[in-house]
């Protein structure tokens, strides 16, 4: 965005189709964002000359306790929202580690932390989405019923879609039960796909399974009168004794400080200890992180030349899928963030429909989209 | 090019054992589970390969002959109901499996595998396929995908669309793409999210990866006897409203128990005006842990008896009553309309009441066998054919799903809009609302030849923007000139 760029905070969805519409008519360009956690992901955005920040679109429209659904606007922030539905013992199974994220930013950069293994991501809580086009069109699919099959699923497509389609103006998402109890074994392993291998042979049905580089910490969640016995059946196969109740204070944290270059290296499942193998070979010293179990491998470290780090993206692409998530301006300048995609030329032409001008985060997505 | 060239074409390329193009051969699929409507189609092509489904989609684009993608027949919206002037493409002999992989937690196959195969392919190695629609002895992969169906234990474990994680399409242009596989996150869109439920109508999905699950240690199914429908419906969100999430909670009332019994002799307890089916599974001291919980509020809300199920052969006998009931209403009606709408959970009680009173005023029979857990029902309206109620049934099936919509629920929770339920598309959505579904078809298939005429009320032509500009003027794109 341009230095000078106007910022735009609409409180509710008629003022966000206000704000396209104006944009629209101004032929400008925007970026939409939430609380701007990850206004470092994604590649580089071409000049915009207007901001919408939904953080002003927060309100919680619906908590239909009793059927577990949550109707809330995009700008209400991921914790606010734990907290709100915390009270009544459920929560939303989305933890990725950006506290301040807003719902809206979650879903539309697809953010994930450890409890994917379970619950799978965004896409897999999104019950209805209510989006606003670039034209000003409001629509929405989906609703607020768990089990829907009426039309097309507009939610997954705006899930991961970078605000590239248009703007997300509330979403309806199932929430869980908290489980009353939880154990955490924890096993040392500087490879982590044994332990992997042990895990997925047991029936323990963990809520997850994370690797800190050192350490696989496998998550137990259930009844009180259960956990005990499961998570000390799962240390006995692990060959561990250390069972512990609360989460470490790294559980699910990105490797990779503001600044510096984080990546995610995705794999089958197989693969997990290929995957970490290739990562310490072409980047020595990297912090290292896993969802293990999900196939996401997660890497970070501080820049030291471009070239070598655009070098080493390139190696680790005949590895796996290997995406640039968060890095410097120079060196998002210097790679290809995204990488190969398939079916490319089937996205832009979803991009052209819903976006025929090429408003909205203009470059942020795979192929200039 | 006439249907008749299009025919002599695909003989010499896919084979003539691949083209049925006799009248009373292609009569064989004139319709699919929902046999009010048919249609018998132009022409059947049986491919055996990407390729030729590829070369037959290509040639139809070519043509501008439009087509449609059958699997087994199963599905109850007329989803695969055929064109006279199209051709129908089964793709029933596309019944390899390709990878069983587990320890990559992944099988793929051909669309045309049917679903419980899956399932016995990975339960020698502990796994299992999640997704199981009652009609999973017969039914395909590739309709799964297309109507993103569910079964009875998709209330834990989801739908076709959390299973799936890879696609090779073809796109109804000809071309064929990959998308997803093995690993998580593919990166860009996510079009397997948007094919998956799209009722056939974005392209053939011609290979499916899909994620096969670890079988639980535990499982353990109950059933419950109730005087009333609303105790059972107390005893659903008691269960729930306890953080208990089985695997599958099922619900039938005294019309449709009268009618599996009478089907199957399924034993249910004598007088139960509500059977609840629980099934729990998992690690085995949490089954046991909630397992008594749940026993405990079904006897709170007034259950009368309660059975466990304490091995498989007692589980099949109590699941068999269930699994039987929509044929099992032949028993007892002449003719039956199978609906399939959606309410929230906590909506359950009132309105199973509404329907109970709309049975009552318009004297049509409505037996409800449902998901409970999730709010899903299938109401049975029962009439006769030979007695005139045809009409009136009809009425009562599009009342039921008005009541649906009412409470905030949903048309259809796994059968699918297809083309009986287009008419109610624009009860749920508003025309933006459609009209913004239709810009992903018009992305997919610009010519709307795949699958026309159905899921949209009004289908849209693509390129119209009505009141809109369709895009940028190149030279403004080039930033040359401005519009104003
Ligand atoms: C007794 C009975 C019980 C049922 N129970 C359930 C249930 O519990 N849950 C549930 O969800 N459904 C249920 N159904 C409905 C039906 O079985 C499902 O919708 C099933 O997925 C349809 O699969 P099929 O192979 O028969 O598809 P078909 O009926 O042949 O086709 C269905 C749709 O899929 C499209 N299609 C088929 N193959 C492809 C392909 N390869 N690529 C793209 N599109 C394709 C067709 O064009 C059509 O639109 C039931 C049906 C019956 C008769």
């Amino acid at each position: 965005m341009s230095s000078d760029a106007v910022t735009v905070t609409p409180e509710s969805t008629a003022d966000l189709a206000d704000a396209m519409r104006a944009v629209e008519a101004d032929d400008a360009r925007v970026s939409i964002r939430g609380a701007g956690t990850k206004q470092g992901w994604g590649a580089l955005s071409r000049e915009t000359s207007v901001v919408i920040e939904t953080t002003r679109l927060a309100r919680v429209i619906e908590h239909a306790t009793g059927d577990l659904v949550l109707t809330v606007e995009a700008g209400a922030r991921l914790t606010d929202v734990q907290n709100a539905v915390a009270a009544h013992g459920q929560r939303l199974a989305l933890d990725p580690p950006e506290r301040d994220a807003t719902i809206g930013g979650v879903v539309a950069s697809a953010a994930s932390g450890p409890w994917r293994l379970r619950y799978g991501t965004p896409r897999d809580q999104l019950i209805g989405i209510t989006v606003v086009l670039a034209d000003g069109t409001i629509a929405k699919s989906g609703g607020k019923v768990v089990k829907n099959v009426a039309g097309y699923d507009l939610g997954k497509l705006f899930t991961g879609s970078f605000g590239t389609l248009g703007a997300i103006a509330s979403v309806t998402v199932k929430l869980q039960p908290i489980p009353p109890a939880m154990r955490i074994v924890s096993v040392a392993a500087d490879e982590p796909g044994a332990v992997w291998a042990a895990v997925a042979r047991s029936t323990a049905e963990p809520t997850a399974v994370e690797w800190d580089g050192r350490t696989v910490h496998v998550l137990v969640e259930g009844a009180h009168a259960a956990v005990e016995a499961i998570a000390s059946t799962l240390a006995g196969s692990l060959g561990t004794t250390t069972i512990t109740d609360t989460l470490p204070a790294t559980f699910g944290a990105r490797p990779w400080s503001p600044g510096e270059i984080g990546i995610k290296l995705t794999h089958r499942l197989s693969a997990l200890d290929t995957a970490v193998a290739a990562l310490r070979r072409e980047l020595p010293g990297a912090r290292l992180s896993a969802h293990v179990g999900s196939g996401v491998v997660w890497a970070g470290w501080p820049v030291a030349d471009v070239a070598s780090a655009r070098a080493a993206v390139e190696a680790l692409r005949t590895v796996g899928s290997t995406v640039v998530v968060d890095a410097p301006f120079e060196v998002k300048q210097a790679v290809d963030v995204w990488g190969p995609v398939a079916a490319v030329s089937l996205m832009r032409r979803i991009k052209d429909q819903f976006d025929p001008d090429h408003r909205l985060n203009p470059g942020r997505f795979v192929d200039g989209i | 090019m006439t249907l008749a060239a299009l025919a002599s074409d695909f003989t010499r390329v896919l084979g003539d054992d691949s083209v049925i193009t006799e009248r009373a051969a292609l009569r064989t699929y004139e319709c699919d589970g929902l046999t009010a409507y048919r249609c018998i189609p132009g022409l059947v092509v049986l491919p055996r390969t990407t390729a030729q489904v590829s070369y037959v989609v290509r040639r139809c684009h070519e043509e501008s002959v439009p087509f449609v993608a059958r699997g087994s027949g199963t599905g109850l919206s007329g989803g695969a109901l055929p064109m006279e002037t199209g051709v129908l493409i089964v793709m029933s002999r596309m019944t390899n499996v390709r990878a069983v992989d587990i320890e990559d937690e992944r099988a793929v196959v051909e669309p045309g595998v049917v679903n419980l195969e899956l399932s016995r392919r990975a339960a020698p190695h502990g796994y299992f396929y999640a997704p199981d629609p009652s009609s999973q002895q017969v039914c395909s992969i590739g309709g799964n995908v297309a109507e993103n169906s569910g079964g009875a234990h998709c209330l834990k474990y989801g739908f076709t669309a959390h299973h799936v994680t890879g696609l090779e399409v073809v796109l109804p242009d000809g071309t064929v793409e990959k998308l997803g596989g093995y690993a998580p996150d593919p990166v860009g869109y996510d079009l397997i999210g948007a094919f998956v439920g799209s009722e056939g109508t974005l392209g053939i999905a011609t290979e499916v990866t899909v994620r096969l699950m670890r079988a639980p240690e535990s499982v353990r199914t109950l059933l419950a006897a109730f005087r009333t429908m609303d105790d059972a419906g107390a005893a659903v969100s008691a269960i729930i409203g306890a953080g208990i999430l089985p695997a599958a909670i099922e619900m039938m009332d005294a019309l449709s128990i009268e009618a599996a019994e009478a089907a199957v002799a399924c034993g249910y307890p004598a007088g139960a005006g509500a059977v609840l089916i629980v099934e729990l599974d998992g690690p085995a001291a949490q089954v046991e842990a909630d397992g008594s919980a749940v026993e405990d509020h079904c006897s709170a809300a007034g259950a009368f008896e309660l059975r466990l199920a304490v091995d498989d052969a007692e589980r099949a006998q109590v699941w068999r009553g269930r699994k039987s009931a929509f044929a099992a209403v032949g028993r007892i009606s002449a003719d039956y309309i199978v609906q399939d709408g959606v309410v929230p959970r906590t909506a359950l009680a009132e309105v199973l009441g509404d329907i109970a009173a709309l049975a009552s005023s318009t004297g049509i029979r409505v037996a409800n066998v449902f998901h409970a857990g999730d709010g899903n029902l299938h109401p049975l309206v029962l009439f006769d054919e030979s007695k005139g109620e045809t009409e009136r049934a009809e009425e009562v099936s599009t009342r039921i799903l008005e009541l649906c919509l009412e409470h905030g629920g949903s048309i259809t929770g796994e059968h699918g809009v297809g083309h009986d339920k287009k008419k109610q598309m624009s009860r749920m959505f508003t025309a933006d609302d459609l009209d913004v579904m239709q810009l992903v078809r018009c992305a997919f298939d610009p010519a709307s030849l795949c699958n026309p005429g159905k899921v949209f009320p009004t289908p849209r032509l693509c390129g119209e923007r009505p009141g809109r500009r369709t895009g940028a003027h190149p030279l403004q794109e080039a930033g040359v000139a401005d519009v104003f």
